[in-house]
């Protein structure tokens, strides 16, 4: 240990003859891009678009449930497509939850750019606001298929099945893989209601009715009528307005 | 050799960690051909979930950086620590519960990625009792790393112990606040964070994880591998300490860049860019620390395939540190974005530089830690070709084939209207899928016969007990 006993000779030569030393400055140096960068997003208000434009958003989230089922089994939606952006119904939600699982965000983005030729394929830029009860995003980062921000009311249901269940039938070229099997199972309520109150937990406004209310949204539906759900709302909760400049 | 080592210090757990690395590469490798013929021949699907694309991407994701990355980091800083440090390792027992608690944590993943069980982050898929179980072996990895740096018998810490630290301490963060979710079932969970605030921080773990595990981390394993196999000390002293804070202070803003014209805002973005190009700088600091630290002696290059391998990498290191900042450029990202040249990026990147220098040590290891020659010199040679070639043939692909995507997504006729369909995009990019399939299986092939070479030369040290004789060495008075 004789040669320990060394002076140093700068600031640079403490830290490396002083493991503490060396760490806490380390700490601190990695902390600072992170917080510069992370931060300020939770607290900035032109960060979130509803802030300057509270129509995109629905009002009444948490408030009233976005959709019931009433005594002869009918959906009753107190949310109409263009109301705002809202939390996913629980059918909604079941397929997002399969969306996750199968990894189809490795593939396809959610995250319409300010481009003209995106604005042409997609629509709309996205917003902030419209992922804001996204629990993890799922902006993607790779299009081998097209972006799907927007996809919700542009294919009808029966298209989407066809397509989830053999996406060459329809798209002869496609490298899609074929997800047969999503017909085959059912949604669970009691799982969706669990789902729900863990998300409501960490902040996204459900009604009780809309956890309540979970297993009769979803009874009868299989993975592929979530899923098809799921990408049906897609781009569709917020009416977008061309005349406005909702990012500077 | 010096005599007593192998009493001295310990190299078993070293010994394992490399061999599972060699075992690793082959397996990560493996799933990403597949996947990557998977693109080019769809059928490869066989209609089934649990090896259909979107499940098996994070098998390779998670194969290559965190069993074959993960096994050479702990083999190489547990070997480096302790030879710089001239102590034991702090605890042996800590070290084995790292071995054994990390190839746990790989077998979990191998599991329940195909069964569909992921947190759907990019490089974090893993669900929270699995990251729970990380969090604490990396702990473990860390701490007993800086407590042989503790009770060291050298002044000083050596350049490449600045760098793993670096390393270990940010994981930490990233790992802690990216893996922040409420669990809903027993693996399943939603992330605490949503929407923008999700994207950034999802963001600083997916480019930090780069910039530090992937970069820090195997620049630890360069600045002592490379004087050590060369024969000579490291060229600039003065350049590695400045190269070293640049990196530690500005690499942690990069991760911003990932999301250019997205919905983060635009301030970000900028910040990210701007700190981006600056990289340039201290990452070619330490690619020239590197490569002319053989200053004098670059006739090595004719017989020593291992340092091959070292400079290579550096070669890479250097390209890859231009090409992602000049893609980090708004104006660039705008075509970049989404296309395969991010794929071609990150594979010049971890095939080039990542593997390279991991191959490279692990090359220069085996003869030390099994007290024996290599089984095949000329294998290694072998490896170096298909390596570099492999690796050349899959980003040359990408690189065309992602441009290609980027200019006909924008592409308009002379009507005004968008000139492709999304799927005749699609439908262009097959013979570069194809490619891309064969540069990797060319890489892998090097990764089998790596793995071949590595089983034979433990077995040749076995037949000749030159391990045991190793270990029965009388340590001096």
């Amino acid at each position: 240990m004789a040669d320990r006993k060394v002076k140093a000779k700068s600031f640079q030569e403490w830290m490396e003859i002083n493991i503490w030393g060396l760490l806490f400055f380390l700490g601190m140096a990695l902390a600072v891009g992170g917080l510069v960068e992370i931060v300020p997003l939770f607290f900035m208000k032109n960060t979130m678009e509803h802030n300057q434009f509270p129509e995109i958003v629905w009002a009444k989230a948490g408030v009233e449930p976005i959709v019931t089922v009433d005594g002869a089994g009918k959906q009753v939606w107190n949310w109409q497509p263009g109301e705002g952006v809202r939390p996913y119904t629980a059918l909604e939600l079941a397929g997002r939850d399969i969306y996750q699982r199968e990894g189809c965000y490795l593939c396809h983005s959610q995250m319409v750019r300010p481009f003209r030729d995106e604005k042409e394929r997609y629509g709309h830029y996205s917003l902030a606001s419209e992922s804001m009860f996204d629990h993890p995003m799922q902006w993607g980062s790779k299009r081998t298929g097209p972006d799907l921000a927007r996809v919700g009311g542009k294919y009808s249901d029966d298209w989407h099945r066809q397509h989830l269940r053999r996406p060459q039938d329809l798209v002869p070229e496609s490298v899609m893989p074929a997800y047969p099997w999503l017909d085959d199972s059912y949604i669970s309520g009691k799982r969706m209601r669990r789902h729900m109150s863990g998300l409501r937990l960490i902040g996204v406004p459900y009604a009780d009715a809309d956890i309540e209310k979970a297993p009769e949204v979803v009874r009868g539906k299989t993975e592929m009528d979530a899923l098809v759900t799921y990408l049906q709302v897609l781009g569709t909760m917020a009416k977008l307005d061309e005349a406005k400049a909702y990012r500077e | 050799m010096e005599s007593g080592l192998e009493q001295k210090y310990n190299f078993d757990v070293v010994r394992w960690f490399t061999v599972m690395a060699a075992v690793y590469l082959v397996v990560g490798a493996s799933v990403g051909v597949y996947i990557a013929s998977e693109l080019a021949w769809p059928f490869l699907n066989f209609d089934s979930p649990y090896i259909s694309f979107g499940r098996l991407r994070p098998v390779h994701t998670n194969a290559v950086i965190f069993a074959f990355g993960g096994c050479t980091l702990m083999a190489t800083a547990f070997y480096t620590v302790q030879r710089t440090c001239g102590v034991r390792l702090w605890s042996d027992k800590l070290a084995w519960f790292v071995f054994w608690g990390w190839n746990t944590v790989i077998l979990l993943a191998v599991i329940t990625l195909p069964l569909g069980l992921t947190e759907s982050k990019e490089y974090a898929e893993l669900e929270w009792p699995i990251d729970i179980l990380i969090a604490v072996v990396w702990l473990s990895f860390t701490f007993n790393f800086i407590m042989t740096i503790a009770v060291r018998k050298t002044s000083h810490i050596y350049v490449s112990n600045w760098f793993f630290l670096g390393m270990m301490v940010m994981i930490v963060y990233l790992h802690v606040v990216n893996s922040l979710a409420i669990p809903v079932g027993l693996f399943k969970s939603y992330s605490l964070f949503s929407g923008v605030q999700d994207a950034m921080i999802q963001w600083w773990w997916g480019h930090n994880a780069v910039g530090f595990y992937l970069t820090a981390g195997f620049l630890g394993i360069m600045y002592y591998f490379v004087p050590k196999q060369a024969g000579r000390p490291i060229y600039s002293y003065r350049l590695s300490v400045i190269h070293f804070w640049a990196l530690m202070f500005g690499y942690v803003w990069l991760g911003a860049h990932h999301l250019q014209y997205t919905a983060l805002p635009d301030w970000t973005g900028s910040l990210g860019a701007a700190v981006s190009i600056a990289m340039i700088i201290p990452s070619w600091g330490g690619a020239v620390n590197g490569m002319m630290t053989l200053s004098g002696a670059w006739d090595r290059l004719r017989t020593d395939y291992v340092l091959r391998f070292l400079i290579m990498a550096l070669a890479f290191y250097a390209m890859s540190t231009f090409e992602g900042p000049v893609m980090a450029l708004k104006t660039v990202n705008a075509l970049s974005h989404y296309t395969d040249w991010t794929i071609g990026h990150v594979h010049s990147g971890a095939l080039g530089w990542v593997a390279g220098i991991s191959i490279g040590a692990i090359y220069h290891l085996m003869p030390r830690l099994f007290h024996t020659e290599m089984y095949s010199e000329r294998l290694v040679n072998f490896h170096f070709w298909t390596a570099t070639i492999g690796t050349v043939v899959y980003i040359v692909a990408m690189w065309v084939s992602g441009i290609m995507q980027g200019l006909m997504w924008r592409a308009y006729d002379e009507y005004g209207t968008l000139a492709y369909t999304f799927v005749e995009s699609v439908d262009a990019m097959h013979p570069y899928y194809a490619m891309r399939a064969i540069g990797g299986g060319i890489f892998l092939t090097g990764a089998i016969v790596m793995l071949f070479n590595v089983l034979m030369t433990v077995r040749k040290s076995a037949a000749d007990g030159s391990l045991v004789r190793a270990r029965n060495v009388p340590v001096p008075a």
